[in-house]
């Protein structure tokens, strides 16, 4: 898929977790303690209720395709025509990311078809969130 | 409270490619305007609000000594904050003399930032939007859309028909960049951009200003043009990130603006004669309409096809062509404004006759933040 290297991300303090997460393959969410909500992305408090007792949990890593487009202008790290999405994760949040494993079209990419992450390692520190369709590539 | 007026208004001389002038001389070149417009001279200005410029580069560069400064920058909507703040300061004495100033050299980019989505690897955005591979608002503003067509049964003719009756209003304005008529098929024929957005369905990229100047209603009576008075104004923010918004099918920012406004300016749907919503893309027109309560949830599609939003329509609707075919700089809700405040002149290319109530409804980012202005050429 990739061409020259993506846009990397630069973990800071309050994200580090999120990112030793998908470098060891899991989708890590933070979880309040106060008020149980579940909350993305990450940050040492909780955006409901302000409290600072949050936890760090493993999430399923299933979820939704809530929305997409297919962008067909030039990327300097990607052949387009190719999906950017909105995933709905079966705990609440919503994550920006790409959907691998699938046709980059209209009718391969069916709205509120369930996903399952998958981690692509993009460098030596950083493994990002994708998503394929559950059950397998179609 | 006392009322505050617009007495002051113009955009640059001119409008779409102007390489022969930087971003902070397009600031300039709309002030000086303005002034006239008013028939002031900076020494006279001290207020000044600006977003895309530190209002410090716009003071010195025109030679004026402020007692107020405002640098709201949080997108296009920034100027219809200013108009807020400017009310606000000038009711409380802060300032008298407010100028407030966009200038944005958006295709020649001369003297101008390089726009980055997201900022840098570190922000949000940065790390949880830029590495799946957005390329600028395009790939952003339009994520939500599908969502609303699967919700709301939203079909590509609808979204294009938004593009074909802005399009109709340019047409008669002979300051727009696209003027020739088109049809739902041109559209759909146009060039894919990111599906499901043909590049009609999104908005220009030019260059251009505008500078708009507040007074006290009491003083508005000694300036040579009519008076547009803001009666209502709102302002809110919800995220930086697109793939964060609460609902995929509206923009809180939108609802909490457009009704603080509607609210303060004690006015109801009805009593709206002319309405300019900020189309970045041709969705937003949509989204706003129905935020704002003058369709039902998933309604305005259809109250657009119907053409209520035409010449000659119900609620006449980015009269000047929008950012769909009169011009785009980037930062486009000065532009907004500036129509707003003609239609209540009296003097726009595609006049709504008899107007006398005009609300403004801006975007910033990516639905991240919105300002709402209504505007009355009614004195209290």
């Amino acid at each position: 898929m990739t061409k020259e290297s993506r846009p990397l991300p630069r973990p800071t303090p309050e994200t580090q977790h999120f990112w030793d997460g998908t470098k060891a393959g899991e989708l890590r969410l933070q979880r309040c303690s106060e008020c149980d909500h579940v909350y993305f992305p990450p940050r040492p408090f909780c955006p409901s209720c302000s409290s600072r007792s949050v936890r760090v949990f493993k999430a399923s890593g299933r979820g939704r395709l809530l929305s997409y487009v297919i962008n067909q202008r030039p990327h300097p790290a990607w052949d387009a025509p190719y999906a950017i999405a909105i995933v709905e994760l079966d705990e609440g949040p919503r994550m920006m990311s790409n959907i691998v494993g699938c046709a980059q079209t209209p009718e391969a990419l069916q709205l509120d078809m369930p996903l399952t992450v998958a981690f692509e390692k993009v460098s030596d520190d950083i493994a990002l969130p994708l998503f394929t369709p559950a059950g397998g590539a179609r | 409270m006392s009322s505050v007026a617009i007495v002051g208004a113009a955009e640059t001389t001119e409008l779409g490619v102007i390489p022969n002038m930087s971003q902070l001389q397009l600031h300039a070149d709309a002030a000086l305007n303005a002034l006239a417009d008013a028939g002031l001279t900076a020494a006279d200005i001290d207020g000044v609000a600006t977003a895309g410029e530190s209002p410090t580069a716009i003071a010195h560069y025109l030679g004026i000594t402020p007692e107020w400064v405002d640098g709201t920058q949080v997108g296009g909507c920034s100027f219809m904050i200013h108009v807020r703040h400017a009310v606000a300061a000038i009711q409380q004495g802060l300032c008298k003399t407010v100028l407030i100033t966009h200038g944005e050299s958006g295709r020649s980019r001369i003297g101008a930032g390089n726009f980055r989505g997201g900022g840098g690897s570190a922000t949000l955005a940065g790390q949880f939007e830029s590495p799946y591979g957005v390329v600028g608002p395009p790939t952003m503003f339009t994520l939500p859309v599908l969502r609303y067509m699967k919700d709301y049964g939203m079909t590509h003719e609808q979204l294009a028909m938004v593009a074909v009756v802005q399009r109709e209003w340019a047409s008669k304005n002979p300051r727009a960049s696209f003027r020739e008529l088109i049809t739902v098929e041109d559209v759909l024929k146009s060039r894919m951009i990111a599906y499901p957005f043909h590049l009609l369905e999104c908005c220009l990229v030019t260059d251009g200003g505008g500078a708009l100047i507040l007074v006290s209603g009491e003083r508005a009576a000694d300036f040579p043009r009519k008076p547009v008075y803001v009666i209502g104004t709102g302002e809110s923010v919800e995220t930086p990130m697109v793939s964060q918004m609460e609902d995929l099918t509206s923009s809180r920012a939108f609802r909490v603006a457009g009704q603080r406004a509607m609210t303060s300016a004690g006015i109801s749907h009805d009593d709206v004669h002319h309405m300019m919503i900020y189309d970045a893309f041709a969705h937003l027109p949509i989204y706003g309409l129905e935020d704002l309560g003058f369709c039902q949830r998933g309604e305005a599609a259809s109250f657009i096809w119907e053409g209520n939003t035409r010449p000659g329509g119900k609620l006449p609707l980015n009269t000047n062509g929008g950012g769909l075919s009169y011009m785009h700089s980037g930062m486009y809700g000065m532009y907004a404004l500036q129509e707003s405040v003609r239609q209540l002149r009296g003097v726009a290319p595609a006049q709504v006759p008899g107007a006398e109530i005009s609300l403004c409804l801006g975007v910033g980012g990516m639905f991240g933040a919105s300002g709402c202005v209504v505007m009355s050429n009614i004195g209290p």
